[in-house]
């Protein structure tokens, strides 16, 4: 059944996401072009977490990276796509690095290995003005033009975005669907067990960790054309604590998860804005409720709705070959 | 006689001031079914951990197949051809049987790039299937691991055991918490597939009426050192394994 709707959600989401930004102006054009960008960095943390166990409080240091390498690149008269590619590989290698911890340390211990690297990197963007611009940051980022696509206006930016996007998500739907995938959702629930069937949980630990933060490096390598502007505070801990909520607020460990749970995080206050001066605190109580009640994100809660739709009289399978069994 | 499939010589293993295992040496040949009994403590699951690489053993040396496996992790014993079962229940619960027996035998399929860029099953869904057939699981094929009853998902996880052709299969407690009649299923899936694929076992168990029928030969562990060793029907007469284990 869930295959089914997946086949038919596929479709819907992309012509969702082709019609969206028509008929609506320039700052929600630029929402929605958020949206997919974090939608992009919360794929990648959701392989390291969801699909792979391993915790991560780093991916907004990811972002920053990809960003920085991308604007300073591109600055100097490198082509988009060129500098963002520089920026994704230095994340990979960055991300195997960090992944080595892991190696060592899990859960909360591992979240602050992660968590003080997101802390150094602030600190280095901040203080080495010579590269980074320090506090002021770097302005005058161009959006790239490719062929005859210019993307300087926020429609075709967009455009430009979902493309983007849409290949990363292919490229994820390949790993995840993938041996590759299955030895990722092994390491997280049971990697002793996965170990001992001839898996290199040590390796395929490093490779969630890279993997992951090389979306982040995506994202980043998009967010700083689009914002056209970024500074060490766009990447510090704050904003990878966002991040973890859209995977956890979506379900962690869906491959859909992360496109709903962006949704709630950057687009649902964005909607709750009439309420004026409550939207915060209304957004506050949702994202509470939405966790209390189904700590498996909004995936989550669309399987156990669909789990009551089902006959509630299902032949079990167990019984058809008596107690034997 | 052929040269044993498993040797192990002299193997210690200290926790702090414990002696879990003391001098424990044995030769498991070519399509033998060894068991180790033994009271709980005795080192039965220690001395597993050091044979399989999953704990460091103090001092001692273990081959497979005549090549020290001393310094092996358990991933790279397992390309070695060793499979193993846990003591707990060691699945996969959220990946159907189908995808837990596949992922068993993935490793063994080609690079690790060439299974990125290749199929999504490794290529290896019929010979998952004929496993699952072979462990009488084939109406259970889809159904996620973590939903079947306790004795099922021991059968998968021994299933799991032979995805990789092992030459040799450790069984941590196959027996504990199934039912009598998925006991003798699994007995007798066990022995037809010593019998088929020439496999060797070793096998720890506390249901002395499984584990005498199963083995060919017995070791009985005591406090960590090697008290007994004999066929079951010696092991049954024993007057020190009486004392010490199976009781007047």
């Amino acid at each position: 059944m869930f295959k089914r709707l997946n086949l038919l959600a596929v479709p819907a989401v992309l012509v969702f996401l082709i019609l969206a930004p028509i008929g609506q102006g320039n700052y929600m054009v630029y929402s929605l072009s958020s949206w997919l960008i974090f939608v992009i960095a919360a794929m990648g943390l959701n392989l390291t977490l969801g699909y792979a166990g391993q915790i991560s409080l780093a991916q907004a240091s990811f972002m920053g990276i990809g960003a920085y390498t991308t604007a300073l690149l591109t600055m100097t008269g490198w082509p988009w796509i060129l500098a963002m590619l520089i920026g994704v590989a230095l994340c990979f290698v960055v991300g195997l690095l960090l992944g080595f911890p892991a190696l060592k340390v899990k859960g909360h211990f591992l979240a602050f290995v992660t968590l003080a690297f997101n802390t150094l990197f602030f600190l280095v963007a901040r203080n080495e003005d010579w590269l980074t611009g320090g506090t002021y940051g770097i302005t005058g980022i161009k959006r790239p033009s490719l062929l005859f696509l210019a993307t300087s206006k926020p429609l075709p930016f967009y455009y430009f975005t979902l493309f983007v996007f849409v290949i990363a998500a292919l490229l994820l739907w390949g790993i995840v669907r993938s041996p590759w995938g299955r030895a990722f959702k092994a390491l997280r629930e049971n990697p002793i067990r996965a170990e001992s069937l001839g898996l290199d949980t040590r390796r395929i630990t490093l490779l969630a960790f890279a993997i992951g933060s090389a979306y982040g490096g995506l994202a980043g390598g998009l967010i700083a054309p689009l914002v056209q502007y970024i500074e060490p505070g766009s990447f510090a801990l704050g904003h990878s604590l966002r991040i973890l909520l859209m995977v956890v607020v979506g379900g962690a460990g869906f491959f859909f998860g992360p496109l709903l749970g962006a949704a709630v995080v950057i687009l649902l206050p964005e909607a709750l804005r009439f309420t004026e001066g409550y939207y915060l605190i209304i957004y506050a109580v949702v994202v509470i409720a939405l966790m209390v009640y189904c700590p498996t994100g909004l995936m989550g809660l669309g399987h156990r709705i669909l789990d009551k739709i089902r006959p509630r009289y299902q032949v079990r399978g167990d019984m058809k070959q008596g107690s034997q069994l | 006689m052929s040269a044993p499939v498993l040797s192990v010589r002299d193997l210690h293993k200290s926790f702090g001031a414990i002696k879990a295992v003391r001098g424990v040496s044995f030769d498991v040949g070519h399509g033998e079914v060894l068991g180790l009994i033994g009271p709980n403590g005795s080192g039965k699951s220690t001395l597993f951990n050091c044979i399989l690489g999953q704990l460091s053993c103090d001092r001692g040396s273990v081959e497979v197949n005549g090549a020290s496996v001393s310094d092996k992790r358990p991933c790279d014993l397992n390309k070695l051809g060793v499979g193993r079962t846990f003591q707990q229940l060691s699945i996969f619960p959220q990946m159907s049987v189908l995808d837990n027996l596949i992922l068993a035998g993935q490793e063994h399929v080609g690079t690790m790039m060439g299974r990125l860029f290749g199929k999504p099953d490794a290529g290896l869904t019929e010979e998952a299937n004929r496993m699952i057939d072979f462990f009488r699981l084939g109406h259970l094929r889809d159904t996620m691991a973590g939903s079947l009853s306790y004795g099922q998902q021991k059968l998968v996880d021994a299933a799991m055991a032979f995805m990789a052709s092992p030459s040799l299969v450790l069984l941590d407690e196959p027996a504990g918490g199934v039912n009598l009649t998925m006991l003798a299923n699994l007995k007798e899936r066990l022995l037809t597939y010593n019998r088929e694929h020439d496999v060797t076992f070793v096998v720890i168990e506390h249901n002395m009426e499984f584990v005498m029928s199963l083995c060919t030969r017995i070791i009985v562990l005591a406090e960590g050192a090697i008290i007994a060793e004999g066929s079951p029907d010696e092991i049954r007469s024993n007057r020190t394994v009486i004392d010490a284990y199976l009781g007047g």
